[in-house]
């Protein structure tokens, strides 16, 4: 009974996945949040369909009562977040709120698997930004004035990053992490959102190649810091942020090359200065050639991801504890593993719609400033997507960064959930926008009638 | 984020505004950029899924056999082992739930088939390696899967059929006797391997007992290498095969006219080649040399054929590359370049000095000769089973490639016949069956005149369905040693007391 149960669930599971991802791209047939209504309505059905299939699972491999109560608890906080968030805010774009749930449920998922603890961490954290989270839109709405604090921005950020390098613990032989009042956070990712609006702010208004200069220095500055670190996928993270938005502001693809041919020639420079970028690009060459060592991390997450085969060997059925730091930069093989291939590139998707939606909403906005700011958000979100996906599968070496919604790490989760919520305010000021220019129109048609009213008499 | 989606912003901003404002022209794209920074990411994503399946599903067996991977160990406990099977159904290996829990690995031939189907404990070797994916996996239905759930029992791992003919296998290990050496038997026609035998052995059962005694040995005898597939040995007048089509391909119109006068001698720039026990064969044509093995007139021939035909000839029998086997094996060498002085081409003419050869090789080039020179992917897989017996997944004769011409195969399998009919093989001579070959007594010391007796060949000449390849080490001429185990194998082969 109990195989039939684990057996017969791991198709249910890849099969409502697969229907909620369809429904993910389905959704951009539509442009207006109206028509999408039934789309976001079946998507939450499937979305708790796969959380009751995987929870059936994990209770019936462990069959601990604890997972049970678990699992009404989540179902609990993410139904709220879904429904809370429909009240509050009716305007707002309902396809990146059910994909983020969407994502953070699938990590929950395999967090609970494999590690009780941790999960159960993540799961306080996951609520708690949730409940600062829902501020954040009105917020953004309404604080236009942020426009004006660029280098406020720029002085916070390398300040916040530049105490990391001074001071900060090292981890992994890298400095990342900073203890302030018994709280251990990783700065370089809350300034990601402060580096975001420091850009935007540099960039609306002028295009004046003294000051691209002076704000490229700044950029600049920002990823050494992160380099001397040793935090190598912040610093990949921020450089792209700072290429993506450029381009957008500029609309010159010049700027882009420029960029580019600078950061290779930054990276061939960085690869024969430090010996640990060495090593890192060795083992994504051939990470069985020194198996025992370098090439350990990367062989057993690519063992994992073969083992699992189309559909996984179901939770629990697996080995994904044998990858270190599975938890934070391995998450998706744990996922490909047990879960299979086919959920795991689901789930890729659905992180490639979530960024579609975002890049979608910073098209039609007219206010430059925002756009920047949610596209930002956008390449920010995906590129580190990008990174922990092909780093884990021998697509591109290996940076250490965590796959954002999914895997485990307070900070990384928090900052994400927040920069959800800022794209979701800007799309507030988009409909604004919209109202705005409907009015305008109308008035516009009122006074034409007018006066061919008064022609007519 | 295209046109039509812009088109329909308008549209619906259009809708909400009521009436028709539609004279407005549709709007100009608002941002490029945003455009062109979407359609990459989502084409880095496209690329990079595609590429994790991609890599994950070529590699998986690869990835599972590493020993590395602890998930091998999640499969052993869930699974029993598959048994390997001959051609036949006998089995070959299998596992017995042991008292302690464990599986414990049966092999009933003992020594027999120790090499080929290998070993599954200290590391892994043989078919045991080779088709390890499938032997711990188990393609047991669901419910199958349930009932053995029902009687606490793991689920059956699938199981490797084989083309291995017991009585073949039988008959190759009891001729080889003591000695040390190895014989391969094969069908010309599929590339099927139906025996393959390798000695001094070891005994699979004990393995583990045995372990260090076996891995410490330093007598030599190396009980743990698969002489048939990764033993190099110098090839003898067996080369004399590959010198022929060389001679063949370079001088296709003297081949009737061609004559040599033996004194049991061959000097040239004050080197100088012997014939096997100086022996002098007097006045030979080509097709004499060959059936003789004259070694002063493959050394004369050697020194006419030119070095880029010679070379050619090589690669297309697949010298200094790797061959189609599956199992490990080691690549044959046989050099030829600018910097080859005539001494060493006349010692490679008559497959002498630095030239090594693999048993299996050897016998792969006489397969291509019996099977018009189109030389068959050798397997030993034929089907993989699941416990029910069910077929997995199958394998069927595969052409690998063309390494001669039907003519040139036509041509040496005659001067191949003449071997049996009035050369060294004629203890093959006269039987129900025609049997074509070449001997070789191949000198492995240049101080003594020890030598490694060959003989590779097939019957029935006429429509080959066996060939053989038999080396057997320090034993003496080719024609004396090694054509009596070709003629045990081909008797019974054939049916014949």
């Amino acid at each position: 009974m109990k195989l039939y149960v684990t057996e017969i669930s791991k198709y249910v599971i890849a099969l409502f996945l697969f229907l909620y991802t369809l429904e993910a791209f389905m959704a951009f047939r539509f442009r207006t949040e109206k028509k999408r209504k039934g789309i976001y309505i079946r998507q939450i059905i499937f979305m708790f369909a796969v959380q009751l299939a995987c929870f059936v699972q994990i209770i019936a491999r462990t069959g601990k009562a604890r997972y049970l109560f678990f699992f009404a608890f989540q179902i609990i906080v993410f139904a709220s977040v879904l429904m809370l968030f429909y009240v509050i805010y009716p305007e707002a774009n309902r396809l990146i709120i059910n994909n983020s749930c969407m994502l953070l449920m699938i990590g929950m998922i395999i967090l609970t698997r494999l590690s009780y603890d941790k999960a159960v961490k993540q799961f306080f954290i996951i609520t708690a930004s949730f409940i600062i989270g829902f501020f954040v839109p009105e917020a953004v709405f309404r604080f236009n004035f942020v426009k004006k604090f660029t280098y406020v921005f720029a002085a916070i950020g390398i300040v916040a990053i530049g105490v990391v390098l001074l001071l900060g613990a090292v981890t992994n032989g890298s400095k990342i992490t900073y203890t302030l009042g018994g709280i251990t956070f990783q700065p370089s990712e809350v300034v990601k959102i402060v580096f975001l609006f420091f850009m935007a702010g540099a960039l609306y208004e002028s295009d004046n190649i003294w000051l691209l200069f002076i704000n490229s220095i700044i950029a600049a500055a920002h990823v050494i810091i992160l380099v001397l670190s040793k935090d190598l996928g912040s610093a990949l993270i921020f450089f792209v942020i700072y290429l993506a938005m450029i381009y957008i502001a500029t609309e010159n693809i010049g700027y882009l090359a420029i960029g580019l041919g600078f950061g290779a020639l930054a990276s061939a420079f960085a690869y024969k200065l430090f010996s640990h970028i060495q090593v890192r690009v060795q083992a994504w060459i051939d990470p069985f050639a020194d198996i025992e060592k370098t090439g350990y991390q990367l062989s057993q997450s690519l063992f994992g991801i073969s083992c699992g085969s189309w559909f996984g060997l179901g939770l629990y059925g697996g080995a994904p504890q044998s990858i270190p730091f599975v938890e934070q930069d391995f998450i998706f093989s744990a996922i490909a593993e047990e879960m299979g291939i086919i959920f795991a590139v689901l789930m890729a998707l659905i992180c490639v719609s979530s960024f579609v939606a975002i890049m979608q909403e910073g098209y039609f906005l007219r206010d430059k400033y925002y756009r920047l700011v949610v596209c930002g958000i956008g390449v920010a979100y995906i590129f580190q997507t990008f990174l922990t996906i092909g780093g884990g599968c021998k697509f591109i070496p290996l940076t250490g960064v965590t796959l954002p919604l999914v895997s485990y790490g307070g900070t990384s989760v928090f900052v994400t959930i927040i920069m959800m919520m800022i794209v979701e305010g800007i799309c507030m000021i988009r409909t604004d926008e919209r109202y705005v220019a409907i009015e305008k129109m109308q008035r516009r048609k009122a006074a034409r009638k007018r006066t061919e009213d008064k022609a007519d008499t | 984020m295209n046109e039509d989606m812009i088109k329909e912003e308008v549209g619906t901003a259009k809708e909400s505004a009521g009436k028709k404002a539609g004279k407005k022209k549709t709007k100009k794209i608002r941002s490029y950029p945003i455009i062109v920074l979407t359609a990459f990411y989502g084409l880095l994503f496209g690329t990079m899924l595609i590429y994790i399946c991609n890599y994950s599903y070529r590699n998986k067996q690869v990835l599972l056999n590493n020993n590395y991977n602890t998930r091998q160990q999640i499969l052993a406990n869930q699974n029993t082992r598959g048994s390997i099977v001959s051609r036949d159904g006998d089995l070959l290996a299998y596992s017995e739930a042991g008292e302690d829990g464990k599986d414990k690995r049966v092999y009933p031939y003992n020594e027999e088939f120790a090499h080929v189907v290998g070993y599954a404990s200290n590391g892994k070797s043989g078919l045991e390696a080779l088709t390890n994916y499938y032997l711990i996996n188990t393609s047991a239905d669901l419910s199958e899967k349930v009932e053995y759930d029902l009687e606490g029992k793991k689920y059956p791992g699938d199981n490797v059929i084989t083309s291995l003919d017991v009585k073949l296998q039988e008959v190759a290990f009891n001729a080889l006797a003591a000695r040390k050496g190895a014989i391969v038997v094969s069908d010309p026609k599929t590339g099927q391997i139906l025996a393959m035998v390798s000695k001094p052995d070891f005994d699979p059962n004990k393995i583990q007992e045995e372990w260090e005694r076996l891995i410490n040995d330093t007598s030599g005898n190396a009980m743990l290498v698969n002489r048939a597939t990764q033993g190099l040995y110098p090839p003898g007048s067996t080369f004399k095969i590959v010198t022929s089509l060389a001679y063949l391909r370079d001088h296709p119109d003297e081949i009737d006219s061609y004559r040599y006068s033996c004194n049991g001698r061959f000097t040239h720039e004050d080197e100088s080649i012997s014939c096997f026990h100086g022996e002098s064969h007097g006045s030979v044509d080509f097709y004499t040399s060959f059936a003789k093995s004259c070694n002063s007139s493959y050394a004369n021939m050697g020194l006419n054929i030119s070095r880029s035909t010679f070379n050619k000839t090589l690669d297309d029998l697949m010298f200094n590359q790797d061959i189609p086997v599956s199992l490990s094996h080691s690549t044959s060498t046989a050099i030829y370049d600018k910097d080859t002085t005539s001494a060493s081409v006349m010692q490679l003419s008559i497959g002498q000095g630095t030239t090594g050869v693999s048993p299996i090789h050897m016998n792969l080039i006489t397969s291509a000769i019996a099977n018009d020179g189109v030389l068959m992917k050798p397997y030993l897989v034929t089907e993989i089973k699941a416990a029910d017996g069910k077929t997995v997944k199958s394998y069927s004769p595969e052409k690998y490639k063309k390494l001669m011409t039907e003519e040139e195969a036509e041509t040496l399998t005659q001067m191949m016949i003449q071997v049996v009919e009035s050369g060294t093989g004629t203890k093959l001579k006269g039987q129900s069956y025609t049997a074509a070959g070449k001997t070789g007594s191949a000198e492995f010391n240049t101080s003594t005149s020890d030598s490694h007796a060959w003989f590779t060949g097939f019957a029935p000449a006429e429509d080959p369905e066996i060939c053989v390849t038999i080396i057997v080490e320090n034993a003496g001429s080719g024609g004396s040693y090694a054509v009596p185990i070709a003629k045990r194998i081909f008797d019974a082969y054939f049916g014949v007391d």
